[in-house]
């Protein structure tokens, strides 16, 4: 029963190493949270993939149900998701985050 | 309530400490109002809220984070988005809480 943008998500957190759900992109974040997750994801330095829920108002809707999570940003690592800003945050602190990170671009 | 505060932003507050203390049994509930931070943000027009909240539950114990936060917005409930418009979210289990303050 996965309608078109689900399987537009699904295929997005697969592909993506790193796969986060925004508001606005990594130059101009509309949002206070999602530009706090940049940051982090700008200093780890790998590459990552964004969409912009505010210029697709359907995936927005869509990615709060599929994750089980209502606000945004919202971060997929090796295909997991990993939570919101204060969890990425928590976890970029402990360090949690880059071996996270690190692991998910040495598999396959 | 504190000075300055509309009777909606203490009727909100009020309902939303409510809600995490009696969904989660919380021992203790730490709300902050963040609204300031966010000035002129598309959101916080429409007057909704931005909160902290540090929760302390026995609930959180053996959850990773994931499961605590979503905890917390099953708490919380139907005041995301309208009422809330975002939570930023610190999910203690007692004894981490303990460990934290010692």
């Amino acid at each position: 029963m996965a309608d078109d943008v689900t399987s537009a998500i699904e295929n997005e957190i697969r592909d993506n190493k790193i796969m986060i759900y925004m508001k606005g992109n990594p130059t101009f974040p509309q949002c206070g949270f999602s530009a706090a997750t940049m940051e982090i994801f700008h200093e780890i330095g790998k590459p990552f993939h964004t969409v912009d829920v505010l210029s697709e108002p359907a995936k927005r809707d869509a990615i709060k149900r599929y994750s089980n999570w209502p606000t945004i940003p919202q971060v997929y690592i090796g295909g997991k998701f990993v939570g919101g800003c204060d969890i990425v945050r928590e976890m970029f602190t402990t360090g949690e985050l880059q071996k996270l990170v690190v692991d998910a671009f040495s598999s396959h | 309530m504190a000075e300055g505060k509309t009777p909606v932003e203490a009727t909100r507050e009020a309902r939303l400490r409510e809600r995490v203390r009696h969904g989660l049994a919380a021992e203790h509930v730490e709300l902050a109002d963040e609204s300031g931070r966010h000035v002129g943000h598309p959101g916080a027009a429409g007057g909704a809220g931005y909160y902290h909240v540090v929760v302390v539950s026995p609930r959180f114990v053996g959850l990773d984070r994931v499961a605590r936060h979503r905890l917390v917005y099953e708490a919380v409930g139907d005041l995301i988005p309208d009422e809330v418009h975002a939570l930023a979210i610190s999910a203690y289990a007692p004894d981490e809480w303990r460990a934290r303050k010692a």
